[in-house]
């Protein structure tokens, strides 16, 4: 299903919930609506699903104003943050549900009931009761549930919250493979942004109630449009004055801007590493923590903090050595503007070398 | 030690709930059945115990259906504010704290035929105090909170996402009520029933202030009893306190069946 939305706005009492949100997502796409606890993303989606009525602004699936339709009518299928299974109703009934409700035949529901059954891996769970299943497992009757029906949207919120850490990882990719499968138009909310990075076709992200950028998680991820884009999407430290960084001395034109700089974007090593070391400076070592597969290194380069990492196949540092650090870019920002600034001097010798 | 304290707790119930009904029992017998079975059958108690029966059964449907209803407002409506759900909220517990004497006093007052209200209707030729309706009302005022103080927490517990799980499954307003809420809080429903008919079955102040006690018209079954105790015919007054004791122990087993049903979902 093509969904657009115009000038979206929602306040509960005094707080502006949802601020003018425009977006256009195309059939069968994948998208993550990501951002942190209390941005709108759930209240986005509850609008879309017709749970919540929105102040102004209109909502359109192919092209037609859903609004007034009941959320009955809008044929959308909805994953809870917490499944709310029906308790009283085992497995079978949960999913069979929408069907007995849209009064399909009987011989017809048993038939969708087992397709999905066998979809969701539930077989031999049929008979059970929700308090009986595992997290995942309930995960699934609540997808199973929501897709019984054939609805052309899916919209999930949440949809791993309430599941430990490992089989979060094999639910995502169950479900993405899902989805693929089924080639039916998804929506999920998440605050986390591995979660959206790793399932999500094209990730919107919304703090405060605004949209901040919609994208593919590389466009994101290369070209953040706005400051809280760019700190939310990956790790990052802000350097208050970037022009005392090497190479960064011309963002001195711009008073009141600051830097963005991600682990990734800092290389480090003794002076025989690098290839150019006229863009390099020289930093400390001021803490060095086991991060599993390689080290997450604290530097300071004058008055300046970085992080970054460090493969264990390279020479281990100790806190107080003093090391050659190469800044490639940062992603500068001030009030009214952002931008990616590459390393001056890196691109001056390149040039120089061709 | 701590045989001499299991020891006088049982003592003191032994004495405060077992004696009673033992000598209500013994009380009831002591002119063998023919005393017991002449304290019931006799005319004024067998209307008393069908006015007993009429009101028991009007006051558990009404207060079950609007206690239902009043839950479903208080809980879910979100047209209520939130201060006037409050206010609500301890309205309902007013019947806890006010004496049921009061309760019936306050009927009296606003639909007695001294009152402007009662007047109007006495004309009409509708008789609401020393009459049933007066009695059914100050019953329902009594029992106005025991249906909706079980099914309310209930109803908070289980929130609104089942329901609104089901209207996106297409469900509308009665179908969800009928398939996702009723099977949830219908325990809770019976076990309010259940204490609705105890509390009703053993009404006495606020029934005797509003019914004048008139035998024949407006007696209930403990009414009758006082009366009976007043005029020393103990063994009448034993048999009918018996029949109602024997009907409360009934209810309370009624109501651990209920309870832990209500557990079960």
């Amino acid at each position: 299903m093509h969904v657009e939305v115009r000038g979206l706005n929602k306040k509960f009492g005094e707080f502006h919930a949802v601020k003018n949100v425009d977006f256009s997502i195309a059939k069968g796409q994948l998208i993550g609506l990501l951002g942190p606890s209390g941005g709108g993303k759930t209240s986005i989606l509850r609008m879309l699903a017709g749970l919540e009525t929105p102040d102004s602004g209109d909502i359109l699936f192919h092209g037609k104003r859903v609004n007034d339709l009941p959320p009955q009518e809008r044929g959308i299928g909805f994953v809870f943050q917490n499944y709310a299974l029906f308790k009283h109703m085992t497995v079978e009934g949960n999913i069979a549900f929408g069907l007995e409700v849209k009064k399909w035949p009987k011989s017809r529901i048993k038939e969708r009931v087992a397709e999905l059954v066998e979809l969701t891996g539930l077989s031999g769970f049929e008979k059970r009761y929700p308090h009986q299943l595992s997290g995942g497992q309930r995960q699934r009757v609540a997808f199973a549930r929501a897709l019984a029906p054939e609805p052309q949207l899916l919209l999930l919120d949440e949809p791993f919250a309430a599941i430990d850490a490992k089989i979060r990882q094999e639910l995502r990719s169950w479900l993405r493979e899902m989805i693929d499968r089924l080639g039916i138009t998804s929506i999920f909310v998440t605050h986390d942004q591995d979660e959206a990075i790793e399932v999500a076709d094209e990730i919107m992200i919304i703090s405060k109630g605004n949209l901040e950028q919609k994208g593919t998680p590389w466009e994101i991820y290369k070209n953040p449009q706005t400051p809280f884009v760019a700190s939310f999407i990956g790790e990052s430290t802000i350097v208050e004055d970037v022009s005392s960084l090497r190479g960064f001395e011309d963002a001195r034109a711009w008073p009141g801007t600051k830097g963005l700089i991600r682990p990734e974007y800092v290389e480090i090593g003794k002076p025989e590493e690098f290839q150019i070391l006229s863009a390099t400076e020289t930093g400390r070592v001021k803490h060095l923590q086991f991060r599993g597969s390689e080290w997450l290194v604290e530097l300071e380069v004058g008055s300046t903090r970085l992080v970054t990492y460090r493969s264990l196949e390279k020479e281990v540092l100790h806190p107080g050595d003093e090391i050659q650090v190469l800044v490639h870019r940062a992603y500068l920002f001030n009030d009214n503007d952002s931008w990616i600034m590459e390393n001056k001097l890196k691109e001056d010798r390149m040039y120089v070398e061709i | 030690m701590r045989r001499l304290w299991i020891g006088l707790t049982f003592l003191v119930f032994a004495l405060l709930l077992g004696a009673p009904v033992v000598r209500i029992a013994m009380g009831a017998w002591d002119e063998g059945w023919r005393g017991f079975a002449n304290g019931l059958t006799r005319p004024e108690a067998v209307h008393a115990l069908a006015m007993t029966g009429l009101i028991v059964a009007a006051v558990t449907v009404i207060n079950t259906f609007f206690g239902v209803i009043f839950s479903m407002y208080l809980v879910r409506a979100a047209w209520l504010g939130p201060r006037l759900k409050k206010l609500l909220n301890s309205i309902v517990d007013l019947p806890f704290a006010v004496s049921p004497v009061i309760g019936g006093l306050m009927i009296v007052l606003l639909l007695g035929p001294d009152s402007a209200l009662g007047g109007l209707l006495g004309a009409a030729g509708i008789k609401i105090v020393y009459a049933l309706p007066g009695m059914i009302l100050a019953t329902l005022f009594v029992t106005f909170p025991l249906v909706i103080r079980e099914v309310m927490p209930v109803l908070q517990e289980i929130g609104t996402q089942q329901e609104e799980a089901a209207s996106m499954l297409g469900a509308y307003g009665w179908t969800t009520f009928r398939r996702v809420t009723w099977p949830q809080i219908r325990w809770s429903v019976v076990y309010g029933v259940v204490l609705t008919v105890a509390r009703s079955l053993g009404e006495f102040g606020a029934v005797l202030v509003v019914s004048g006690n008139i035998l024949f018209k407006t007696q209930t079954a403990t009414t009758l009893v006082y009366q009976d105790v007043e005029n020393f015919s103990l063994t009448s007054a034993n048999a009918v306190a018996l029949v109602l004791a024997a009907g409360s122990v009934a209810l309370l087993l009624l109501m651990e069946w209920a309870k832990s049903r209500q557990k079960h979902v």
